[in-house]
């Protein structure tokens, strides 16, 4: 447990530094620390806290393109939110991306767990291999990677259909992967997986690391299976890891949106739509900006609910004085 | 010099009882790169081979008559240029304020730290998806729509967090003695910390900047909603998405423009993958 054990222990509290400052207390230094975070809190208004204060109040207007232009919003209570709530469609969308999420976030998470298994064992230039490989899909650009797989996917010349067709499925034959709902949509969970197993895979290796061999090696003489080992012994240690991965994959999963946007619009239909696409769809497409804002905040609340996860994790594992 | 018998059984046994284990990790190789791959080689082909019922492994014959497409594409420099100045302009412009804010929090005490890095880390998770329409709007209130500076500040403040969380960290690993002790040899507080701190901290810019500058480089929502009339403005990301409009159904131009967009990133990132994970495990992981 030693990640958990470092963090426990702290050096009590920050002592004051010798020379500096001055006795006990946050005091000392006069205006300095505040010149230099003015522009990193200057920053931070501007351009979160404004824009997010924005959107709640165009989420309480009636805001469409004539408010847009000439900016006469009223305000209109929560009707936007009853709208928006009382529309199956919008319900749907967030069926949709609670099911896409846990889709992709248990693949991420069995394979990045199975990837980085392997990697501990590998000798070294097998090691050094995998993990270049990882590097480089973890660096391969969104958008350079989204192109990629519309080509492998492509109807007519895409190595996919011809895989499929040479190992006897001949029904993939000219297979139209974005005609097609559920196809489009485990097109997507392919390539969000794959852009996101890497980073994962890597971070949970790092985790394992850690684990002190002694342990293994005293269980395997009592003659505990590898699996009983994992259980047991591997996975309580990583653990506090593991849960911050996942917290961040569900985190990105729920905003997947620049993948979505490119690959196919949301489409066919709507069989891809997720509530980030839906907002945007709904505020820069339809000029409904005040469901968008919406939809935008109901996005939020519901991310939120994540971070106060996150966060506990982080300040548990954190657990040192800010 | 002749090895003993049993030595060599038991060596192929551990083998082949790591067969299994060899096979996932060239599995894992193949399945990773595949596609980093197939788009090099698909820019590579001439076009009867990219349109043919049975694909080539490798190309038989090389062309970079899809690179001279890619290339000669309508405003390919000029999206290049934009590209670059945004981008280092908002990982320079992160790196100076982060600079301030991290050595502020862990080198001096004040009233707020606490708050301050607690807005940090919830910055780090903000919802930026969300926050297209106010952006939206205010950068056109402001006169900043279809301008690049806009697009400068938002991945500016995109990447301000993580700089600040990872800056601070490595700063407070710095002992502050070896700065007491240059300011007691007559150095100024900022000559002090820009001659003994400011080397040590070169792993945390380094990975902090190699953080924005992937992040501003692969930006596309953003570049994509910000940048309507000014079609100048674009940004690579932007263009590459557009380019089976502008190129028809050319996918050898649009294999070599993913590739020649991939590559400084790749490039960038295998050549410093040991800082990134560094900085991750310090930034990300840890908050």
């Amino acid at each position: 447990m030693t990640v958990v054990r470092e963090a426990d222990a702290p050096p009590a509290a920050p002592l004051p530094r010798p020379g500096r400052g001055g006795g006990g207390g946050p005091v000392g230094s006069g205006v300095w620390p505040y010149l230099l975070i003015a522009p990193a809190i200057l920053g931070m208004l501007y351009l979160l806290a404004y824009p997010l204060v924005r959107t709640v109040l165009i989420s309480l207007q009636d805001f469409q393109l004539r408010q847009l232009i000439q900016g006469d919003a009223r305000f209109v209570g929560l009707r936007n939110y009853e709208t928006l709530l009382t529309d199956a469609q919008f319900w749907q969308v967030v069926r949709r991306t609670f099911l896409f999420m846990a889709v992709n976030v248990s693949l991420i998470m069995l394979l990045a767990t199975l990837v980085a298994l392997v990697i501990e064992r590998l000798g070294r230039v097998g090691r050094i291999a995998v993990l270049s490989a990882l590097v480089l899909t973890w660096a391969m650009p969104v958008i350079a990677a989204t192109t990629v797989f519309q080509w492998l996917f492509h109807s007519e010349f895409g190595i996919v259909n011809w895989a499929l067709q040479q190992l006897g499925f001949t029904s993939f034959d000219r297979y139209p992967w974005f005609a097609h709902g559920t196809a489009a949509f485990t097109i997507l969970v392919v390539l969000i997986v794959w852009q996101s197993v890497p980073f994962a895979a890597i971070t949970l290796y790092s985790a394992l690391v850690t684990v002190p061999t002694e342990l293994y090696e005293s269980a395997r003489i009592d003659g505990a299976s590898a699996r009983r080992i994992f259980r047991a012994i591997t996975f309580p240690i990583i653990r506090p890891i593991f849960m911050l991965v996942f917290s961040l994959e569900v985190i990105w999963t729920f905003k997947a949106f620049v993948q979505i946007w490119v690959m196919t619009n949301g489409g066919p239909g709507d069989a891809t739509t997720i509530l980030p696409v839906y907002a945007v769809q709904t505020a820069l497409s339809s000029q409904r900006y005040d469901l968008g804002s919406a939809a935008s905040m109901v996005t939020v609340l519901m991310l939120a609910g994540v971070l106060v996860f996150y966060f506990r994790q982080m300040f548990r594992q954190e657990g040192e004085a800010l | 010099m002749s090895v003993p018998r049993g030595v060599t059984v038991s060596t192929a046994r551990l083998r082949l009882r790591r067969m299994p284990l060899h096979i996932a990790a060239a599995v894992i190789v193949v399945v990773c790169l595949f596609p980093v791959y197939w788009m090099v080689a698909t820019a590579f082909k001439p076009n009867r081979d990219i349109q043919s019922d049975s694909p080539q492994l490798l190309p038989r014959t090389w062309t970079l008559d899809h690179f001279r497409a890619a290339v000669d594409a309508d405003g390919f420099g000029l999206f290049w240029r934009n590209s670059i100045f945004v981008t280092l302009a908002a990982v320079l412009l992160s790196l100076l304020v982060a600079l301030g804010a991290s050595f502020a929090v862990a080198r001096m005490r004040w009233r707020g730290r606490r708050q301050f890095m607690l807005m940090v880390f919830i910055a780090q998770m903000a919802p930026w998806e969300a926050l297209i329409i106010p952006v939206y709007i205010i950068s056109r209130d402001t006169d900043m729509l279809d301008r690049l500076p806009t697009l400068t500040l938002v991945y500016f403040m995109m990447t301000l967090p993580f700089t600040i969380v990872v800056l601070r960290g490595f700063i407070a690993a710095i002992p502050p003695e070896l700065e007491e002790a240059a300011q007691v040899d007559g150095c100024t507080r900022l000559s002090a910390f820009r001659h003994i701190a400011f080397p040590l901290l070169a792993p945390g810019l380094m990975a902090t900047s190699l953080f924005g500058y992937i992040t501003a480089w692969n930006e596309f929502t953003y570049a994509n909603f910000l940048i309507i009339k000014h079609q100048d403005s674009r940004t690579l990301p932007v263009w590459l998405s557009s380019f089976q409009n502008v190129f028809g159904t050319d996918w050898g131009a649009t294999m070599a423009a993913s590739t020649l967009f991939a590559l400084p990133a790749l490039a960038v990132f295998l050549l410093l993958q040991r800082h990134v994970t560094a900085g991750f495990a310090a930034g990300a992981i840890k908050g």
